[in-house]
């Protein structure tokens, strides 16, 4: 297995985040380079690279570990190259949200929580994403898909049975660099 | 008429960038706080104008504000809660992506009235699109000098940065936010003390929503008289509404505090009706947290007058006849929705988002969550529903943060307004099976 390490242009991101915050508050930078860490290292957080991340810190793994464990955006286990996450709360239910779900266990073959066997898709309900206006939706990466329909989520699962890349919340331009 | 103030320019081409914004007469705040304003007086014109603070609690933002304790030689902080994850919210989303440099505005003009020289907006993780187009916006207003060192040559400091969190409901919850801001879980703290004492790293810190932060603006610009002014007795001013459900037209609206609820649903300037002209049945007015009311009472206080948008109105005759403004997530029922399914999907969120730390939060939401399971799945009894609102009953105050209080409010008013629904549901199991059926038939056929 190779090395942990982030890239060159992440370590000069890291070390610009770090100082966001005061002399010796470096662990408040945990959440933000845990994003950049599942970004990298293949959309999800496993043992060595949290133990990394805690080097970077200055802090305890077990400092990382309980916090990568409380947010439900850290995946613990490997996750598909595409990750479909689908609200199910009130008002995406009120617009038919759990067809939509089907719709998906029954294309991918999947349940809730499964990823299928050639590691292409994963298939997460999530609570409430902050689009109840434009309901039902999903998040796929950085983007939300809105107003969702059989047909819209079909084009999107074709689309993404032909990437290479994992898809993530974030890409090295989200930050500022201070 | 709707009246914009926030939301005036939201559909000038270009508003998002710092060009556009200026010509618009944006930062003007900033010139007239720094330039001309001691930090004192800014406070006075919060107070004055009587703006509560609208995370959802609605406590006076001016208050607050003289809460905040300044030790000398210790650092202050101002950090906006955008960590909007209350089911049913989506308006500082709105505003963050329309209008980014609105709330950077608000968040330099309040940074200098309260003496701090960091600042943090914390943003909910998923929101890392919007994370994007802020961290751009304060790009650019460092670039133009409305951030950084000696701000207009004024001798002020401050330094802007934005937090990404990860997907935790609880950490819209202040103490739990300021947990995460420092790297950790977000366990509610106990209080006191309060922020305004000892809050980021121990310091003294006010936390305000990206909502109330923004009207800081116009109220600086144009004073605090002018503010209260609008909207209704102690409900000033504007307040953005975030509507969905069964509605014609789903979205934010600025409405000015006052308007009757039967115009804001009926109404071609608000959501237009309900969807397929069907009927009203229940409504939850501020969020997943507050307390649902069925189609006559949202209408009707128990006064017996037309409910108005206003803090007061909707919270008229307490818990048993009222709701709460709550963080303005309006969710619109028509007479086809299972009150039964719709809690269990709230039910669920509050197990899921409980972090744990109290007893009575952390078993008793999964416990109502399994119970609504149960009844759904035709299991049910009578003895359940009684359970249920037992278990509501001993959550609520008996914990360390108000979810708890989230958790139970909506569970107490859907078993106090909709009991013969549960009921019908335990006593004839069938009729749930042609409910859902019908409601997912009803749902995808009109969308
Ligand atoms: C469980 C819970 C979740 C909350 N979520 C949010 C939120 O997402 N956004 C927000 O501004 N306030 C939220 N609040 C309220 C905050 O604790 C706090 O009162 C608010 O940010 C203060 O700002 P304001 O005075 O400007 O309203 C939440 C409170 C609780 C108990
Ligand atoms: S009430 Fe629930 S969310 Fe709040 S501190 Fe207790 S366990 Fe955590
Ligand atoms: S309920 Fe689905 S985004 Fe809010």
């Amino acid at each position: 297995m190779s090395e942990i390490k982030f890239n060159d242009e992440t370590l000069a991101m890291v070390q610009s985040i770090i100082k966001r915050y005061p002399e010796g508050k470096q662990k408040s930078a945990l959440l933000p380079l845990l994003h950049l860490a599942q970004a990298e290292f293949n959309g999800w957080l496993s043992s060595p690279v949290m133990d990394y991340v805690a080097s970077l810190l200055n802090i305890k793994p077990v400092e990382v570990y309980e916090v990568a464990s409380f947010y439900s955006m850290y995946n613990l286990k490997p996750v598909g190259k595409c990750l479909l996450e689908v609200c199910r709360t009130s008002s995406c239910w009120l617009r038919g949200a759990n067809e939509i779900v089907e719709h998906i266990e029954n294309k991918l073959g999947i349940k809730d929580g499964e990823t299928t066997a050639d590691g292409k898709f994963t298939l997460k309900t999530v609570e409430c994403l902050g689009s109840c206006g434009t309901a039902p939706m999903l998040q796929l990466g950085a983007d939300f898909h809105e107003n969702l329909t059989f047909e819209k989520v079909d084009a999107l699962i074709s689309e993404w049975s032909n990437k290479a890349e994992h898809s993530k919340y974030l890409d090295i331009d989200t930050f500022r660099k201070n | 008429m709707s009246k914009k103030i926030l939301l005036e320019h939201i559909n000038v081409p270009g508003i998002n960038t710092l060009a556009v914004y200026r010509e618009k007469g944006g930062y003007a705040s900033v010139e007239k706080a720094l330039k001309t304003m001691a930090p004192d007086a800014i406070v006075e014109e919060v107070k004055k104008s009587g703006l509560r603070g609208r995370g959802g609690a609605g406590f006076p933002t001016g208050m607050k504000w003289s809460f905040l304790a300044k030790p000398e030689g210790v650092a202050r902080y101002l950090v906006c809660n955008a960590d909007e994850s209350e089911p049913g919210t989506f308006k500082d989303r709105y505003l963050m992506e329309k209008i980014p440099h609105l709330l950077i505005e608000g968040m330099i003009t309040s940074s200098f009235a309260l003496g701090a020289n960091s600042s943090y907006i914390y943003v909910r993780g998923e929101y890392f699109y919007i994370i994007k187009i802020l961290e751009k916006a304060i790009a650019d207003a460092y670039e133009a000098g409305w951030l950084g060192k000696n701000i207009l040559g004024t001798g002020y400091d401050l330094d802007l940065y934005v937090q990404a969190g990860a997907g935790a409901y609880i950490c819209g919850e202040e103490t739990a936010l300021l947990e995460s801001l420092e790297g950790k879980r977000g366990n509610p703290r106990i209080k006191p003390p309060f922020p305004a004492i000892a809050g980021l790293y121990g310091c003294p810190t006010v936390v305000n929503n990206v909502e109330t932060i923004a009207a800081v603006v116009p109220i600086v610009n144009n004073g605090g008289d002018w503010y209260a002014g609008i909207g209704i007795g102690k409900s000033t001013g504007t307040k953005l509404i975030s509507a969905s459900g069964h509605i014609n037209k789903p979205g934010v609206y600025e409405i000015e505090m006052g308007i009757t609820v039967e115009d804001f649903i009926y109404s071609e300037e608000y959501c237009g009706g309900i969807k397929n002209g069907k009927k009203l049945k229940a409504v939850v007015a501020g969020g997943s947290s507050v307390p649902i009311l069925p189609a006559e009472m949202i209408l009707t206080t128990a006064s017996g007058e037309k409910r108005l948008m206003s803090y007061e109105s909707l919270a008229d005759g307490g818990f048993a006849t009222g709701t709460m403004l709550g963080s303005g997530g309006f969710i619109v029922m028509d007479e086809t929705t299972s009150i039964v399914q719709n809690l269990h999907t709230f039910a669920r969120f509050y197990h899921h988002e409980s972090c744990g730390q109290c007893s009575p939060c952390r078993e008793g939401t999964g416990w109502m969550e399994k119970i609504l399971h149960k009844i759904l799945d035709g299991h049910g009894t009578i003895q359940d529903v009684d359970l249920l609102w037992e278990i509501q009953r001993k959550i609520e105050g008996n914990t360390i943060c108000p979810l708890g209080d989230a958790a139970a409010w909506p569970v107490a008013s859907a078993i106090r307004h909709f009991r013969h629904e549960f009921e019908e549901y335990v006593k004839n199991p069938a009729v749930i099976k042609e409910v859902k059926h019908y409601h997912n038939m009803h749902n995808l056929a009109t969308a």
